[in-house]
């Protein structure tokens, strides 16, 4: 007999008691659908978080507001803006490392172009800004010295919002858009970043000072919220952190022994670290997943043994008319292999479907790559041979004259 | 010239051991079988006779003695050798049938086929064959549940036929039958021993016994007679 024939007859033997197959496949089913799921939605948060560290740029620090005293109570970190031009100044001459730096002030606003409009981040900061993130144009120029140090009324768009306010084959360059009733000139549109990068406009940050955030009562004309800068090469990065923290530490008059107020981040290192947890996690939740699996692979051995002591009459009569006993075990695995399989095929299925589910309704990123449903179908296949070998070697170690005895 | 007989058994016994008890079923037989013979076997209720017909149908092997296929000993073959002989030199007919439920009656008839390493499109067109012979190719869709007790028993007789094999052994293949039809097995029994067939047929009636060349009597497990009967005696002469 061979495997093909096995699996004839082990198909044979299953579509006569759908029910009874199904539910016997449903441990590895549910086992399937949820290593995919948790896979999908793994690699997803992972490429995620790929794109975000890829959008940073490389060797990027960030320096963002920390604790501030103010008469003796220590305020939350970042209550206060304790950045300051001066300082993206004197990182950008005095550390020979850092290639580039600047600042910036963002809140949300609605753009408006004729009868479109779109809520998005706006980002008061310099040309530097995109020097450090190795943000290209796709079309237009950057700001001027003249528009950064007079306020000019012009906007760069990141390619979400340019794609919401123009319809495809608009140019935006020169065109007039309004924020907070300001009008305003597309001068650049971005080279597309990532989902997350490119929901943005950026505006001088004199402009930004000026027109949008100036009534604000924390900020002070010369403040920033945050500062990012672009070290030369990668192992200058905790060099370059030392050095920015101890000139901020000057500049800002820190007493010795008191705590910073400002902070210095590598975000890439911190993405990578965040990663890494994803991939902990991940990991954990598929080995719950592989119990699911286990605990089909029993019921489907369950269901085998009683299969065997129903079908011992069968067995016999194949016995009897020259099926030999690897013959039987052959068809007893088959009949293992088939449920685990088919529940292994309808789990992936179930598995793409509840993930895609996930990506709509929660909106995760999710990713089905081909690995996860090979591993998962593996796993499946590893359950039917290892939960079914025991029923089918029992059934071919009947004796065929016992066999034909029973009723 | 003598010629190899087709089975031979020499001095055999079965001995069931349970629980340090021993029965012992079949007691020093012997007896040769040759090609193209049908024999009754007779006997009361547990004189041996189903356990003979397991040994002289490779499903069991003797406590003593031997029983030889052709020329070889039985025992000495190996339990797949032995599977593959069931599947192509023996065909076996039992008193309940034992037909697969589950599939109609062509696959019945095909599935020893399945162990030959048949391909299916031969099986099914040798089944049909089969089942043309003991008159039920117009059933060959139908399942066993929808066959009578004697229709179920040709198809039976068309399964242990397939394989056109060296004998074909039947226990008691009349037992469940009333008389009309089970004379009706009978005369299909005696035509295929017509055309050569070598058939050994359990049998509990004298008056299907004596439609048989030869009877075998067994008593307690031990050969009390081995009988051919003389006016039924082939024209060509029968190796003893
Ligand atoms: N597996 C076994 N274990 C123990 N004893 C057995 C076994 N099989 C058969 N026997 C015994 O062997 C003897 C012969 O049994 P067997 O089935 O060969 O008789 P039989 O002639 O076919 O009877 P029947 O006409 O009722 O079918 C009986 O006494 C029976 O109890
Ligand atoms: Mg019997």
């Amino acid at each position: 007999m061979t495997m093909l024939q096995g699996f004839q007859i082990a198909l044979h033997a299953l579509r006569l008691n759908p029910l009874r197959s199904f539910l016997t496949m449903l441990g590895i089913v549910i086992g399937v659908a949820s290593i995919v799921t948790v896979f999908a939605i793994g690699s997803g948060a992972q490429l995620r978080l790929q794109e975000q560290i890829r959008s940073i740029g490389a060797n990027v620090l960030m320096i963002t507001p920390g604790a501030v005293y103010q008469g003796g109570v220590r305020l939350k970190d970042g209550s206060k803006l304790t950045m300051t031009e001066g300082d993206v100044q004197a990182i950008l001459e005095q550390i020979p490392e850092i290639q580039a730096a600047a600042g910036s002030l963002a809140g949300t606003a609605q753009v408006i172009h004729e009868g479109k409009n779109w809520n998005t981040t706006i980002n008061g900061t310099t040309t530097g800004h995109f020097m450090v993130r190795d943000w290209q144009l796709a079309s237009g120029r950057y700001f001027s010295g003249a528009e950064e140090s007079g306020a000019g009324k012009v906007v760069i768009l990141g390619s979400t919002v340019a794609r919401e306010l123009f319809a495809p084959g608009d140019d935006p360059i020169g065109a007039q858009i309004r924020i907070m009733k300001v009008p305003l000139e597309v001068v650049g549109v971005l080279d597309r970043k990532g989902p997350a990068q490119d929901d943005v406009a950026f505006v001088p940050l004199s402009t930004a000072k000026l027109r949008f955030l100036g009534s604000a009562s924390n900020i002070n004309r010369d403040s920033v919220a945050y500062i990012i800068a672009k070290v030369a090469a990668d192992g200058q990065m905790a060099g370059a952190r030392a050095e920015i923290e101890s000139l901020l530490r000057q500049r800002h008059r820190i007493p010795a022994g008191q705590e910073d107020d400002f902070k210095v981040q590598d975000p890439a290192a911190a993405m990578e670290a965040q990663q890494g947890a994803i991939r902990t996690v991940a990991l954990l939740l598929v080995a719950i997943a592989s119990v699911s699996l286990l605990v089909g692979g029993i019921s489907i051995m369950n269901v085998m043994i009683v299969s065997v002591t129903e079908r011992t009459r069968e067995i016999g009569i194949r016995r009897a008319l020259g099926g030999r006993m690897r013959d039987i075990r052959l068809q007893f695995l088959c009949e293992a292999l088939v449920l685990c399989l088919l529940g292994g095929a309808i789990g992936v299925a179930g598995g793409i479907t509840l993930s895609m589910t996930v990506a709509r309704m929660a909106g995760w990123v999710t990713s089905i790559d081909g690995e996860a449903i090979g591993l998962a179908l593996a796993f499946s296949i590893a359950t039917g041979l290892i939960f079914g070998f025991y029923p089918a070697h029992k059934a071919s170690r009947l004796s065929p004259i016992e066999a034909l005895k029973t009723e | 010239m003598t010629a190899l007989p087709l089975i031979s058994l020499r001095s055999v016994s079965r001995t069931y051991r349970t629980d340090g008890i021993a029965v012992t079923a079949v007691r020093n037989v012997s007896f040769d079988i040759a090609q193209g013979e049908i024999v009754a076997v007779m006997g009361p209720s547990g004189s041996g006779k189903s356990t003979l017909m397991n040994m002289i149908g490779l499903l069991d092997l003797p406590s003593e003695g031997a029983v030889h296929l052709e020329g070889a000993n039985v025992a000495e073959l190996s339990e797949d050798r032995r599977s593959s002989l069931r599947a192509r030199s023996i065909g076996f007919v039992f008193q309940s049938y034992n037909l697969l439920a589950r599939h109609n009656a062509i696959e019945n008839v095909a599935l020893p086929l399945v162990y030959c390493g048949v391909s299916r499109a031969e099986r099914l067109a040798r089944a049909e064959r089969s089942l043309q012979a003991v008159g039920m190719l117009h059933r060959a869709h139908h399942f066993p549940r929808q066959l009578s007790g004697g229709e179920q028993q040709r198809v039976a007789i068309a399964r242990a036929l397939i394989a056109s094999p060296l004998i074909v052994l039947a226990d008691e293949p009349t037992g469940a039958l009333d008389s009309r039809t089970g004379a009706e097995i009978l005369a299909l029994f005696a035509a295929l021993n017509r055309t050569g067939q070598t058939i050994v047929m359990i049998t509990h009636d004298p008056g299907i016994a004596t439609q048989c060349r030869r009877t075998i009597r067994l008593h307690d497990g031990e050969l009390v007679s081995d009988e051919t009967v003389a006016e039924l005696l082939p024209r060509r002469s029968v190796a003893s």
